[in-house]
């Protein structure tokens, strides 16, 4: 109860950004910070509350933006209805993956391994069949329009990514508090332990990377409809995976803020860094590759989970004396 | 004769050369605590795990409260009511005392708010009333093992296997974790034990199985099973069980 009124004051703030903030430079940083914290939120379902570390998440994202565009572009049919198809069929490829891997107990590295395989064949078939445009990619036209779910403004697309993100951090928080969530955090922790006391491991597995891969299917339509533009590469290509699973692990995995606070963090050294080395290619997947192994090394748990054990020590270690007393 | 609680027929199970059951059977009676001994390695944990459905059993067949659950997967039995623990415990590390044991709990209740009241009343029974929001790795060995009977207890069941529940635990520890099965007991759930501690299976239980190589060599009142020459020469080698009996022959 109380993470949900902390939430809904957070989101709250969040949602005033546009009245305050007037430079649409800042307010892109805004709107990039809360796209990322979407993506890092769905990716922290399944990876940060189940266990089930995906490198593949691209794979969800790139179908969502593809089914919006591709909707638009082939079929004329509005990214309204983009929007929800592009979510389903986020959730659709993501009850192959999940199928197609824990119906078989494949867990840990191996996990990760087919997600990312699974990303890297949709990127190279959306490569060569012309529906998506190969590798020439898609543009979508630029008809602004609140019903085109395309905006003059950048506050508008704030409050569409605010909106999404929104959401995700509802269903994360409902995961924190409910059945479902208890029943894949103890699949996480001990997945024998749990079946023995009648978890459904594969099922709940699976409604997991169904979720998950929902939420980075709206990642994906947001994109589509916020740059307009789409190709392989950006759609499924692995920058796409890293960031997802690089926010909640730099901010905290498996806890409910960790990915915001991750957001904030990687956005705002991607911004410095931008400014102290300059717009290199690829500098970005570099600083990214570093800062995970800093993270993995050095905070497991994330800047949440320092904050957390800062708060919790002291009253552990008054309980440990009181026993050994 | 009203059929058993558990009715084990005939299970074979070989991991390569290695036969670990041989042809077991053995039906649980319901309402009583009864135990299975037998030296290491005599393929205990291995029939515990072909009850549960961890391991599917070459041949056989297993009821359950009078219906086949050969081959039905973990989750299913534990539905159904038959829960084990385990012999290393498995803590859900990280999660407090309270998670643990709600994760049990929702088994049979579905809100949120119910399944921790009802981790909290189970808490409270096994005696981990004051340690509710501690890390469960935190926990000394024995809370663990309190807290795998905690966990069990909450999904209410009609059958728990317990494995080596008392196993690493010091004596007074075992005095203080023996009553807590007692009173498991005493809330009408049968109790299978997998048991090393012989002070535990004379007092504890009613009936019990040796189990030896895979196979069951004595069953019986414990009282009786442990004075059984089979059962001495499998724990303490071959002749020995002349060598005991002449040597109280020559004491008397």
């Amino acid at each position: 109860m109380r993470t949900l009124i902390i939430l809904a004051a957070v989101f709250a703030a969040l949602g005033l950004v546009p009245f305050f903030v007037v430079s649409d430079v800042w307010l892109n940083i805004a709107i990039m910070v809360l796209y990322s914290a979407l993506l890092g939120q769905a990716w922290n379902m399944l990876g940060g509350y189940g266990g089930q570390f995906s490198f593949g998440h691209a794979a969800f994202f790139g179908t969502g933006a593809y089914t919006v565009a591709v909707l638009q572009v082939q079929y004329g049919i509005n990214p309204w209805i983009g929007l929800f198809a592009g979510g389903l069929a986020a959730v659709v490829v993501a009850a192959i993956i999940g199928y197609s891997t824990f119906r078989y107990g494949l867990k840990g590295s191996y996990f990760a391994l087919v997600t990312l395989a699974f990303a890297e064949v949709l990127r190279i078939l959306s490569n060569s069949v012309p529906i998506t445009g190969a590798g020439v990619g898609l543009l979508i036209p630029l008809q602004v329009a609140p019903s085109n779910l395309q905006f003059a403004d950048k506050g508008s697309y704030y409050w569409l990514v605010w909106a999404m993100a929104l959401c995700a951090f509802a269903a994360a928080c409902w995961i924190g508090n409910s059945r479902f969530g208890a029943q894949l955090m103890a699949v996480r922790d001990n997945e024998d332990a749990a079946r023995a006391l009648g978890v459904r491991a594969y099922s709940v597995k699976l409604r997991a990377i169904m979720l998950s891969g929902f939420f980075s299917g709206l990642g994906g339509v947001f994109y589509a409809q916020y740059f307009l533009y789409l190709d392989p590469h950006i759609a499924y290509g692995a920058s796409v995976s890293i960031e997802s699973l690089l926010v909640p692990i730099i901010g905290g995995i498996g806890t409910l803020f960790g990915p915001l606070l991750g957001a904030v963090v990687l956005h705002a050294i991607s911004e410095v860094s931008r400014d102290l080395i300059g717009d290199v290619p690829g500098i970005s997947l570099v600083l990214y590759g570093a800062l995970l192994v800093v993270m993995v090394l050095f905070l497991p748990r994330g800047l949440a989970g320092l904050l957390i054990r800062r708060k919790a020590a002291p009253q552990n270690r008054k309980k440990q004396e009181a026993e050994h007393a | 004769m009203p059929e058993a609680m558990l009715e084990v027929s005939n299970i074979c199970k070989t991991f390569g050369g290695v036969r670990a059951s041989r042809n077991v059977s053995l039906s649980v009676p319901d309402g009583k605590i009864t135990s299975l001994i037998g030296p290491n390695g005599a393929g205990k944990t291995t029939l515990f795990a072909q009850i549960t459905g961890f391991l599917k059993p070459d041949s056989g067949s297993i009821r359950f409260l009078g219906e086949d659950i050969t081959g039905a997967s973990p989750e299913e039995i534990a539905e159904r009511g038959m829960i084990r623990t385990f012999q290393v415990v498995k803590p859900f590390a990280g999660q407090t005392v309270r998670d643990n044991i709600a994760v049990g709990a929702h088994l049979r209740i579905r809100s949120r708010r119910g399944a921790l009241a009802k981790a909290e009343e189970v808490a409270r029974e096994v005696g981990l009333g004051n340690r509710l929001d501690q890390d469960a790795s935190s926990l000394t060995v024995a809370g663990r093992k309190r807290l795998e009977v905690a966990r069990a207890l909450a999904t209410e069941p009609k059958l728990i296997l317990f494995d080596e529940v008392l196993a690493g635990l010091n004596p007074s520890e075992i005095r203080d974790v023996i009553p807590v099965i007692r009173a498991v007991k005493d809330r009408g759930i049968t109790i299978l034990l997998i048991e090393h501690v012989m002070q535990a299976v004379m007092s504890l239980s009613e009936y019990t199985w040796v189990l030896n190589q895979g196979g069951l060599i004595a069953e019986g009142v414990p009282k009786d099973v442990v004075s059984d020459p089979h059962v001495i020469e499998a724990y303490l080698g071959k002749g020995m069980a002349e060598r005991i009996a002449a040597r109280e022959k020559a004491d008397v």
